[in-house]
């Protein structure tokens, strides 16, 4: 699962080693319309929605994160 | 605050666009992202072409375009107007009121009420609602609503978060009595502690446009902008609208004692296609029931985009069939209104081009 949600994040900003940041938001890597993106990827790729609420930097700043955005969809990680 | 309205009736809705149309790739080399980038964001939010104004046309242009338009076609005669109510952010000038100056242009009566609103994209609904209202008055029998913005003049070429979705436009309403018209239900909310969450910070009398504010500095996205041009935090208008205005909307139904099925078609405001499939899905929506097609056509033209989605999407339709539509608009001051309303057998319902 990891691996996916890596392979996605580096579709949205190929430019960036997402395996060597340990915060995304912090680091740079992610601004709130690459969140944008990445939510739309997400739930494409899991055939999911994720909730308009839940669209937050604290929930994109780390795969674990992202993971646990991923498990509130009943997506099985 | 939820509102109630008896024997109104909207009967006839026109929306004018500028000629000018702006493709997205046009401007996609003033934006300091890569242009794959941009392209993903394109599809994601909807962003294609839109209509803005030429740099000499104003508000006042828009709506006394429209207006003689009605005039002309017999769709509107003008000794009927006891009521202008104009709704922009971009009046032509400070004073006077701009719908003073749409009357003057226009000769239209001396003893007549005219008045302009400052809100933008909750606008449409305010707006009716002040139309209501005027109703209520005896004298008062048909209200003309102009909700009418050219805010392209106020955003940064160089911003890519704003300046591809924004859009210029004009809307008239025609709002009359009506005696056998279902009642109309409304909730307008406000939380001002947002007031900078969307704002222009110079040009007004608290910061007058000077040299220094029209420096164009770059924010930590990369977009560039000054103090006079149009600045969104856009997550937290993001944030709001999905905290917000699906909850508006559910009590607006219950308050009306009727439920999603009896909705015809959710007619809201167009900030980009992703916040409006956002708040389809969350509110259990169809997108077939919500359009979201304004933005890509026309871009976000602020107070305008919820009657141009209706002329848009429905346009004859309106002429002689009925719709039950729940419309709803959300954005600067902060503030979000919703209107529930029988829309059927307008007099005209349609959608020009400004020349």
């Amino acid at each position: 699962m990891d691996d996916k949600i890596i392979t996605i994040l580096n579709d949205t900003r190929p430019e960036f080693d997402f395996s060597k940041s340990k915060d995304f938001i912090a680091e740079g890597l992610l601004d709130s319309f690459d969140i944008v993106c990445l939510v739309n990827s997400l739930d494409e790729n899991f055939n999911i929605s994720i909730d308009g609420l839940d669209i937050l930097p604290e929930n994109f700043s780390n795969v674990d994160t992202i993971k646990k955005l991923l498990i509130k969809n009943n997506v099985s990680i | 605050m939820n509102l109630k309205f008896y024997n109104k009736k909207i009967t006839g809705i026109l929306t004018i666009v500028p000629e000018n149309e702006i493709k997205f790739e046009d401007e996609i080399e003033n934006y300091s992202f890569s242009a794959s980038q941009s392209m993903k964001l394109k599809l994601i939010m909807g962003y294609n072409k839109r209509r803005v104004v030429k740099e000499n046309t104003t508000t006042s242009d828009l709506c006394v375009f429209g207006l003689n338009y009605l005039f002309e076609k017999n769709l509107l005669n003008k000794d009927e107007i006891d009521a202008l109510v104009l709704v922009t952010q971009s009046p032509d000038h400070f004073m006077p009121p701009t719908s003073h100056i749409i009357h003057g242009k226009l000769n239209l009566k001396k003893d007549m009420i005219c008045m302009d609103i400052n809100q933008g994209c909750s606008g449409y609904v305010i707006g009716l609602n002040q139309a209501f209202m005027l109703l209520e008055q005896e004298e008062i029998k048909k209200v003309v609503l102009l909700n009418a913005d050219t805010l392209s003049k106020k955003v940064s070429k160089n911003d890519r978060n704003n300046n591809p979705q924004i859009g210029d436009a004009a809307s008239i309403t025609i709002v009359e009595k009506n005696i056998s018209s279902n009642p109309i239900f409304s909730a307008v909310k406000v939380d001002g502690s947002g007031s900078d969450v969307l704002i222009i910070p110079a040009g007004g009398f608290k910061m007058p446009s000077t040299q220094e504010t029209s420096i164009l500095k770059k924010d930590d996205s990369g977009n560039l902008r000054s103090l006079n041009h149009l600045v969104m935090k856009g997550d937290d208008v993001f944030n709001f609208v999905q905290r917000e205005v699906p909850q508006m909307v559910e009590k607006l139904l219950e308050s009306a004692a009727c439920s999603h099925n009896d909705i015809d078609y959710y007619m809201f405001h167009q900030p980009n296609k992703f916040m409006l499939k956002k708040l389809a899905s969350k509110m259990g929506v169809s997108e077939e029931k919500m359009p979201n097609n304004i933005v890509e056509n026309f871009g976000n033209s602020s107070g305008a985009t919820i009657p141009m989605n209706i002329t848009f999407n429905l346009g004859n339709k309106l002429l002689k069939e009925s719709f039950f539509v729940c419309m709803a608009g959300f954005g600067v001051g902060l503030s979000w209104a919703s209107l529930l309303i029988q829309l059927e057998n307008l007099t005209f319902c349609e959608m020009i081009n400004f020349k």
